[in-house]
């Protein structure tokens, strides 16, 4: 009930108990924690079978697919690394950009540009992420937001390269590895989106599970004591904050892929912000929750912007602020205790 | 170019009595509180609203705006913020945000998105010679006002019971509480006669600055800025760096107009790279 016990509740893992860890192998304990449960291969199931069940909806699962990314690279450095980010869509922002000037400028095939993207803002992340070791929360988010508006800035004074507060217009990519073609119903969009998505998951689940992903959590739990275990902080730091800026690069390839027009909006603060509310609705550290939220948060804001179009700003920091009230952990926990009830009750 | 000066330090003060309420709850009580801006939009818009609709004189809306931001604040510390004090720093950023967002829309909705305009009276407009330098007796007063203000802040803070019944409150909660000290009332006190010190700099800004319904979002960094930059020792900390960001930023966009906002932001992470801790900082003990 204390707060310290509610703070290190959220890095617990979730899912199943997992035995008694004391008694087997550390070997067999990892391998135990990351194998798969029911509920992803439902979670996954539903997602592919959304391309085919809501043939009319996929320009908006497409949205919530590249949501997801970006929410599941800021999981990696709350959830994991337990740093507090509000500057995480610079590098959302350097990946958009990054794509679409590249598909501009001759070389249009998405995955090419996926892959620049990604690079580049990996590398401005693993630069910034230097800036972050030091200080204090309030440092590491001043730090944060800081490096973000540069980037804000810098797009928006660069006018001739970035097109300035217009935005980049005629981004158009060619077709997937010159196999599939963009349509305009976001089929093609939505299935790339997921099958990048489903890549990078698999690839972040493999890490958070590795001996590395553990030694994250301890860190986050308590950096001093993690450092006195001989765990070299500042360097695992920095390898995650890059991997995250990764992450997020490509999430904003994706956007200027799909949806051919990067605007000046990308690199907003409330870019930043939406991805914080994004997880903390579906709860961090345990991957899905960038995912769930995603689903959840592109809902919510379609809803209320159907009901109220200029004011949806307000419920959503309404939804914030009573979030925060009611308690996080509490929310996800009842929510996680529900779905646990009744997966256990059908099998 | 020392006219440039002038109007960096009004602009500096400005920023100051802005963010010197953000400067206690943030830097003392360590409370992150991002929506702090929000609480100076109001102040703003209670004058807008008393000069428009009631022809209420500029001068004598100062110290409303102050009053009802203040009462707005220490109603906000009693239902919401006095829950939050013991959360952690992703809870507070995370509900903040929710109040910009919640104030950004709900402003929007009552007056509109467009800029509103403050009408300053006649004799706030004109331009006196001081020693050869022309500067606007807004700005003056502005000047005059502020400095005035923290003067009897430092003073409040550093030699009065109250003082240090809050410092004392806010360096630990629990001794403070044994000795008798009241500790919630303190902090209500504190966070009202911030935010309102917030409103009543809305209230000035407003011809300077503008003010439209994203003031909240636009100037957070601002007074962050002036907070971390400053460091946690007191209020000479915010106010030399609440001094040299209004300069910085006001002689940048004169000068190097190209640069402008950049010069800030990189040397507020340059500076808290160097010392994390701000550049006034309490001892690291």
């Amino acid at each position: 009930m204390s707060d310290a016990s509610t703070l290190n509740g959220a890095a617990a893992p979730s899912g199943t108990p997992s035995g008694t860890p004391a008694s087997t192998a550390p070997r067999d304990f990892l391998i135990g924690k990351s194998r798969w449960k029911p509920a992803e291969f439902a979670f996954w199931a539903v997602a592919v079978g959304a391309l085919f069940a809501l043939p009319d909806r996929h320009l908006l699962l497409n949205e919530i697919a590249i949501l997801g990314l970006f929410t599941l690279s800021l999981d990696l450095i709350l959830g994991f690394a337990g740093i507090v980010s509000l500057g995480h869509a610079a590098f959302l922002g350097i990946g958009a950009y990054a794509a679409g000037l590249l598909t501009k400028h001759g070389v249009s095939e998405p995955l090419t540009g996926l892959l620049a993207a990604g690079a580049l803002a990996g590398a401005v992340g693993f630069l910034s992420s230097f800036l972050i070791l030091r200080g204090t929360d309030l440092t590491r988010l001043m730090v944060t937001l800081g490096v973000a508006l540069i980037f804000h800035e810098l797009a928006n004074r660069l006018d001739w390269i970035t097109g300035g507060a217009d935005g980049l217009l005629g981004v158009a990519p060619g077709p997937i590895a010159g196999l599939f073609e963009f349509d305009i119903f976001g089929t093609t969009a939505y299935a790339y989106s997921l099958a990048v998505l489903f890549v990078l998951f698999l690839l972040a689940r493999r890490i958070v599970h590795s001996p590395f992903g553990l030694s994250l959590r301890a860190l986050k739990d308590n950096r001093l004591r993690a450092g006195s275990l001989g765990i070299a902080s500042a360097r695992r730091i920095v390898a995650v904050y890059t991997l995250a800026a990764v992450y997020a690069g490509i999430a904003g390839a994706l956007l200027t892929q799909t949806t051919q027009f990067v605007s000046l909006e990308i690199l907003d603060f409330a870019r930043s912000a939406d991805a914080l509310l994004v997880l903390v609705i579906g709860g961090t550290g345990y991957l899905y929750g960038g995912l769930v939220g995603a689903v959840a948060f592109t809902l919510l804001k379609d809803g209320l912007s159907a009901i109220t179009p200029a004011y949806w700003l307000f419920w959503m920091g309404l939804f914030l602020v009573v979030l925060v009230l009611v308690g996080r952990d509490r929310m996800v926990e009842r929510v996680r205790g529900l779905l646990a009830r009744a997966v256990g009750r059908r099998a | 170019m020392l006219t440039i000066l002038f109007d960096g330090v009004a602009y500096g003060m400005l920023l100051f009595i802005l963010a010197c309420g953000l400067a206690v709850t943030l830097g003392l009580m360590n409370f992150v509180n991002l929506a702090h801006g929000a609480f100076a939009m109001a102040g703003g818009y209670v004058t807008v609203v008393l000069m428009q609709r009631f022809g209420v004189p500029f001068l004598a809306c100062l110290p409303l705006a102050f009053v009802a931001t203040a009462l707005l604040g220490a109603l906000a510390e009693r239902t919401l913020y006095a829950r939050l004090y013991s959360r952690s720093h992703l809870d507070q950023v995370l509900f903040s945000i929710g109040i910009v967002f919640m104030s950004i829309a709900a402003v929007d909705f009552l007056m509109g998105s467009q800029q509103q305009i403050v009408q300053i009276p006649a004799f706030l407009r004109g331009r006196v010679e001081i020693l050869g330098v022309g500067v606007g007796v807004y700005r003056l007063l502005i000047i005059g006002l502020c400095g005035v203000l923290t003067l009897l802040l430092q003073w409040a803070l550093a030699s009065t019971r109250f003082g240090s019944q809050l410092r004392a409150a806010v360096d630990d909660a629990r001794a403070a509480r044994g000795l008798g000290i009241e500790v919630g009332r303190i902090f209500v006190v504190t966070f009202a006669v911030g935010s309102g010190l917030a409103g009543l700099g809305g209230a000035l800004s407003a011809e300077i600055v503008g003010l439209d319904p994203t003031f909240p979002l636009k100037f957070m960094l601002y007074f962050l800025i002036v907070v971390t930059v400053g460091g946690t020792s007191g209020l000479t900390g915010p106010l030399l760096a609440a001094l040299l960001l209004g300069v910085t930023d006001v002689a940048g966009k004169y000068l190097v107009p190209g640069l402008g906002a950049f010069i800030i932001y990189f040397v507020m992470i340059a500076i808290l790279m160097l010392r994390p801790q701000g550049l006034f900082a309490r001892g690291s003990a």
